[in-house]
């Protein structure tokens, strides 16, 4: 393969400057200025349809697709919501765009909006992002200045808004449909589907939700072609007519026990264990990995003999995860123990269930204590068939919850039980208790 | 009667009101709005605030409780907020110990404010910081590779 040059994070690693002439004299807004005079917004929504590109947040479903959804000729308004909730642990890529690049990130977000015939977008940032918030909120006053946002942009027959709203704490806003509650001003309870929101979301209009990621390639592919975007990645696989492929340059994340955390870019299809050795600076401490997590926690738990998988959107289900998730790697070493990352992961779903639904609500309040028993030398054998059982039974696949946080919460607690059951086995018999037990704040 | 909200920041929150086609969607600028003020938001701002964007205080003071970010009158933030993580990423490279070193230090539990009222320690969830783990946020701004051995020098220069 040939080098591959970056191209989300090109101007991100010469450290160019991230405000608009800058961002300018490096071609910036030339495929919007593109998309305005030689395309339609049929024709932008045709390219990235042609393009293949699946959301970058998460679900990794077809964008082009997406957009599809909204009803034809519709008054209006429709809105669209940019979700920079990047809260899903272990994930930052997002918040390097926003922070370092703004305007790419803006630039894919007028273009979805033209695209879409979104007049109006909100852009819904998690409150921890402060930085993120004060550079985006400048970079929009230079294009208000620029004629680049408001009405009649660049002397057309198109007009935007975009409004940043910061969240306030909540993983739950991540959801798209707790993203809109949350938009509007309520809990962020997620809403029963359908309707989904390209026929009913935003204050009860048709809406779009993008992720930062996905609209900055929206650029990319408007500028550079739909071809430029096929010819790196993973094409789909002929024996599956479901496979919709996974084209294009990804930003992964590792983080956790390897010498050199970062955000790389990449064409999909890496394996773990390369990205881990060639991009992370292989383990720390000269140790081996015993485990990771591929996609952020909820996509679940590789063990070290899985580490050839592709992170492509179909190589992490091969291996029993969820998927690809946000793409964000956590390496955990041979001296971690499996409970405490156990207790890690069931902690922050506990904090972070919205309550609605039952069994999410309970189960991950229930797989939070019995890790809690686990770590405290407790533990009984009986409790890795009960942790398994709950895993199994939350979330939207064995049809129980609304939304998908309890899929999330289960899949790592069954990946981490079926994959790791002889150390927990060990653990309990041996009555172990974990170091981190008397800190402060550790519950 | 007087009101909690100064004239300063009704203004701030009012200037909300033409970005959404609902004044609901307000809430949440508001109580950001409101706490970064007083640092809390209390029960009389909460009916000032539905009172501008036309709602009932209960549903201001359920979007408010269900964000774990806004604190009530009875637990005012300090002058600084510390959020230190504590999720995977920074938990594998000492997040807990980094939480248990800043918790010992101020002598307060997560959720507390120190005795002179410069500092409130919370235990946040991942904040999106995870290739300078461990981490913190001061406010809304991160810090990263904050190692034990800087927790004093930080502490320091949050007392300033």
């Amino acid at each position: 393969m040939a080098e591959f040059e970056p191209v989300l994070l090109r101007r991100i690693a010469k450290k160019a400057s991230p405000w608009l002439d800058a961002y300018r004299a490096d071609g910036g807004y030339r495929a919007l200025q593109k998309a305005l005079e030689e395309m339609s917004p049929g024709q932008v929504v045709d390219a990235v349809k042609a393009s293949g590109l699946r959301g970058r947040g998460g679900a990794g479903f077809p964008t082009g697709l997406k957009w599809t959804f909204l009803p034809k000729d519709h008054p209006g308004p429709i809105y669209m919501c940019i979700n920079a909730d990047e809260s899903e642990p272990c994930t930052f890529n997002n918040r390097i765009l926003m922070e370092e690049d703004p305007h790419q990130v803006l630039e894919g977000i007028i273009l979805s909006c033209y695209a879409t015939r979104a007049a109006t977008a909100y852009l819904y940032l998690r409150y921890e992002y402060g930085r993120g918030y004060r550079v985006l909120q400048r970079a929009i006053d230079e294009l208000y200045g620029h004629n680049l946002l408001g009405r009649n942009i660049l002397g057309k027959d198109f007009h935007l808004d975009i409004f940043l709203h910061r969240g306030a704490g909540a993983y739950i806003c991540g959801e798209e449909t707790g993203l809109i509650e949350s938009l509007e001003g309520k809990r962020a309870w997620p809403r029963i589907k359908p309707p989904f929101p390209a026929v009913e979301g935003a204050f009860r209009k048709p809406t779009v939700v993008n992720n930062i990621e996905t609209v900055a390639c929206v650029t990319h592919i408007i500028d550079r072609g739909v071809e430029w975007f096929k010819s790196m990645g993973v094409p789909p696989d002929p024996k599956n007519p479901r496979d919709a492929g996974s084209y294009g340059p990804k930003l992964y994340c590792i983080s956790g026990h390897v010498n050199n955390p970062c955000c790389v870019e990449l064409p999909m299809g890496i394996t773990l264990r390369d990205l881990v050795n060639e991009h992370g600076g292989g383990v720390w401490k000269g140790r081996k990995a015993k485990g990771a997590i591929p996609g952020g926690i909820s996509m679940g738990i590789m063990t070290e003999a899985e580490f050839d998988t592709p992170l492509d959107f179909a190589g992490p289900g091969k291996v029993g995860c969820l998927g690809l998730g946000t793409a964000a790697v956590t390496v955990f070493d041979e001296e971690t123990s499996i409970v405490d990352v156990l207790h890690n992961i069931c902690r922050f779903f506990s904090h972070e269930s919205c309550g609605q639904c039952t069994p999410c609500r309970e189960g991950t309040g229930w797989m939070l204590k019995i890790a809690e028993r686990l770590r405290r030398g407790q533990g009984r054998l009986e409790d890795l068939k009960i942790l398994e059982e709950v895993g199994d039974k939350i979330g939207i696949m064995p049809g129980t919850t609304i939304c998908g946080l309890a899929d999330g919460a289960g899949w790592p607690v069954k990946n981490a039980i079926r994959k790791f059951r002889p150390e927990f086995e060990r653990y309990i018999r041996s009555a172990e208790k974990s170091s981190l037990l008397e800190l402060v704040g550790g519950h | 009667m007087s009101s909690v909200l100064t004239d300063e920041l009704r203004q701030k929150i009012l200037a909300y009101v033409p970005r959404y086609p609902s004044k609901q969607a307000v809430t949440l600028p508001a109580l950001h709005i409101v706490q970064d003020a007083l640092r809390c938001v209390p029960l009389e701002a909460i009916r000032e605030i539905a009172d501008l964007l036309d709602l009932s205080p209960a549903e201001v003071h359920d979007t408010m409780s269900f964000y774990g970010i806004f604190r009530d009158k009875e637990h005012p933030l300090g002058k600084t907020r510390l959020w230190v993580c504590r999720s995977l990423a920074c938990g594998l490279r000492g997040g807990d110990e980094l939480l248990d070193t800043v918790c010992k230090k101020l002598k307060v539990h997560p959720g507390g404010t120190s005795d002179d009222g410069k500092i409130t320690v919370e235990f946040a969830e991942c904040i999106g910081a995870c290739e300078g783990a461990p981490a913190v946020l001061i406010d809304d701004e991160a810090r990263l590779n904050l190692t034990p051995d800087k927790v004093d020098a930080l502490l320091e220069e949050l007392r300033r």
